[in-house]
């Protein structure tokens, strides 16, 4: 029968070596796994300054992104290619609150420049290799938009 | 209680009550927006009330774990607790952090990060309060007479939280790093350091409730907390399947992630076993019915509910949906919602020596909040179903979607009235009780031989 020592090594032992593959596989994503699915040499100053905005507002606490967040506003990692600028625009700097079916989001006001850097922020999360995420749909759309 | 120190655990206990009431006010707003009732929009909109949400409950559920420490270390190291006063100071630098950040959510001072909103600033005032728990509880293990196993498991998820918040505190450009490290910080408390807290607390109930011999007991924590991070370390895998991470942690994080409800199987296992090996019979049944109910919704919400939705093959469907939320709800109240409820309801005899062991609000409390919680849990489920199979699988436009889930929020509202109706009749009891006194000091435990 298993003793108490013999709990504690194999407590011990497999702690430390799933926390050494842990960290060595970290080590790899964050060298050369990130950069390469972000495509990192496109983040310009207008993304950095993009994320920046978006931390600063709290986005993720109604949208998701790269499905994560919160589950009261659409999904935005391909927002872009889905709405294109002008509109993702429209909703940045509107003065009241945007809710094209009842649904309001905050009257954040942007200033041109500061949704432009929103949109490049967008424009770069949408083109990054997410492992196949979002999936399209089995079925066509049959939304109206 | 033995040491006259463990009184500052009442007060930790009292400021998580506190707390959960305006964790669950938070909750019911949202809950109502979601139905299409968003009146409180222009002062508390969805991204405010879901950040004062979501740190309250990590809050409590940490005042709850001061408080257990706080009353378990100087048992288990028999000695006073080094420094009372220093405790006091940082339950109430505790409370001002807390209620700093939860006002300045309200004014967008925070940080959009989930789970982790408390801005950099209030970070620092976090470490320096963690640091000072820290100290007075190790520092009341070194002068102490025994390290016993529990003491220093408990010690070691404790330590283990205070060093993972540091990677949430580093500011990255690329929105991909960041989000990798905020789940050093969350998933490896949740589902690894925390559930060290959870053994720990867990084995100290048994060793109390059960009178199992602690050898047995102690020796089963290793085997559960080493199953826990055999795969909870790289389970860490399943949130980077799609977050611009490399494909291999789709292989890594699916095997490890299906692996991790065996921690949680161990832990209702253990709780079940030793309940059952018991050869006392302690009079706080009420105690029992909490200690062994959060074992066994934490294997049902942590584990299996979480298993449910985390191979990627069904994940790359419900990543980013009402899911996460059904899996989320149960899991934080089965695993360590509720422990610390077995907690408060252990130790409140022994701290204010009125021994009401049984009563019948204290019954009703457990029944009414467990089944409150399982309705809200399905009604979660329902709409997030339902969101996966119109959304993401017919391809219909998220807010098309929303607009059509309303009926599973008015249920969610009536579940949540439920559920909030148990929890304020725990805390109803938890008043009835009163304030800690020094009489309790001599009353010694009473255990009952089983007789049935």
């Amino acid at each position: 029968m298993l003793t108490k020592k013999q709990a504690m090594l194999f407590f011990m032992l497999g702690t430390f070596l799933f926390s050494i593959i842990f960290i060595g596989l970290t080590y790899d994503t964050v060298t050369r796994g990130i950069p390469k699915h972000t495509h990192e040499e496109n983040m310009t100053d207008a993304v950095v300054r993009g994320r920046t905005l978006w931390d600063q507002h709290n986005c993720m606490g109604c949208h998701t992104i790269m499905g994560e967040g919160a589950y009261y506003a659409p999904e935005l990692t391909k927002v872009y290619e889905r709405r294109g600028p002008g509109y993702i625009k429209a909703v940045l700097m509107s003065k009241t609150p945007w809710a094209p079916r009842g649904r309001k989001m905050v009257a954040y006001g942007f200033s041109e420049e500061e949704a432009d850097d929103l949109v490049a922020f967008l424009k770069w999360i949408g083109e990054a290799d997410l492992n196949g995420f979002p999936p399209k749909p089995t079925f066509k759309p049959q939304s109206k938009d | 209680m033995r040491y006259k120190s463990q009184k500052v655990a009442y007060w930790f206990f009292a400021l998580s009550m506190l707390l959960i009431i305006l964790q669950l006010t938070y909750g019911f707003i949202m809950a109502f927006a979601h139905m299409g009732y968003d009146g409180l929009h222009e002062i508390i909109p969805f991204n405010t009330a879901i950040a004062v949400h979501k740190n309250l409950l990590v809050v409590w559920i940490l005042s709850g774990f001061m408080g257990a420490a706080y009353y378990i270390i100087p048992d288990e190291a028999e000695t006073e607790l080094c420094c009372p006063k220093l405790a006091y100071l940082q339950l109430i630098a505790l409370a001002v952090v807390g209620v700093i950040a939860i006002v300045g959510f309200h004014f967008e001072w925070w940080e959009g990060r989930k789970f982790l909103e408390i801005p950099r600033e209030l970070d620092y005032l976090v470490v320096v309060d963690v640091l000072l728990f820290l100290f007075i509880i190790l520092a009341t293990l070194w002068k102490g007479k025994k390290r016993t196993t529990t003491a220093l498991v408990l010690s070691g998820g404790l330590v283990g939280a205070a060093l993972l918040y540091l990677p949430g505190m580093i500011w990255f450009d690329n929105h991909a790093y960041d989000s990798f490290f905020r789940w050093w910080v969350v998933h490896l408390w949740v589902e690894g350091v925390w559930e060290l807290i959870m053994g720990g607390i867990l084995a100290y109930l048994l060793i109390r409730l059960t009178g199992v011999d602690r050898e047995v007991i102690e020796k089963w924590l290793y085997v559960i907390v080493g199953l826990t991070f055999l795969s909870g370390i790289l389970g860490t895998g399943h949130h980077y399947y799609y977050t611009g991470t490399p494909s291999y942690w789709l292989t890594i994080g699916g095997i490890f992630s299906a692996l991790e409800p065996l921690a949680f199987l161990g832990m209702a296992l253990f709780a079940m076993v030793m309940y059952r090996k018991g050869e006392k019979k302690h009079p706080n049944k009420l105690a029992l019915m909490w200690t062994l109910g959060s074992a066994i919704l934490a294997f049902v919400g942590a584990g299996m509910l979480g298993l449910a939705h985390t191979l990627p093959q069904v994940n790359l469907w419900t990543h980013g949906t009402l899911v996460t939320a059904m899996h989320g709800h149960m899991a934080f109240w089965g695993a360590y919602g509720m422990l610390v409820f077995a907690f408060i309801t252990y130790v409140m005899p022994n701290l204010t020596g009125r021994k009401r062991y049984f009563t019948k609000t204290g019954e009703y409390a457990f029944w009414i909040a467990n089944i409150g919680m399982i309705l809200m849990t399905s009604a979660f489920a329902a709409a997030g179903v339902q969101q996966v199979a119109l959304e993401r699988i017919a391809g219909f436009d998220f807010m098309e979607v929303a607009n059509e889930l309303w009926y599973h929020f008015f249920v969610l509202i009536i579940a949540a009235s439920i559920f909030s109706t148990g929890v304020l009749m725990f805390i109803w009891e938890f008043y009835k009780y009163g304030t800690p006194s020094d009489s309790a000091l001599q009353a010694q435990e009473e255990f009952q031989p089983i007789s049935e």
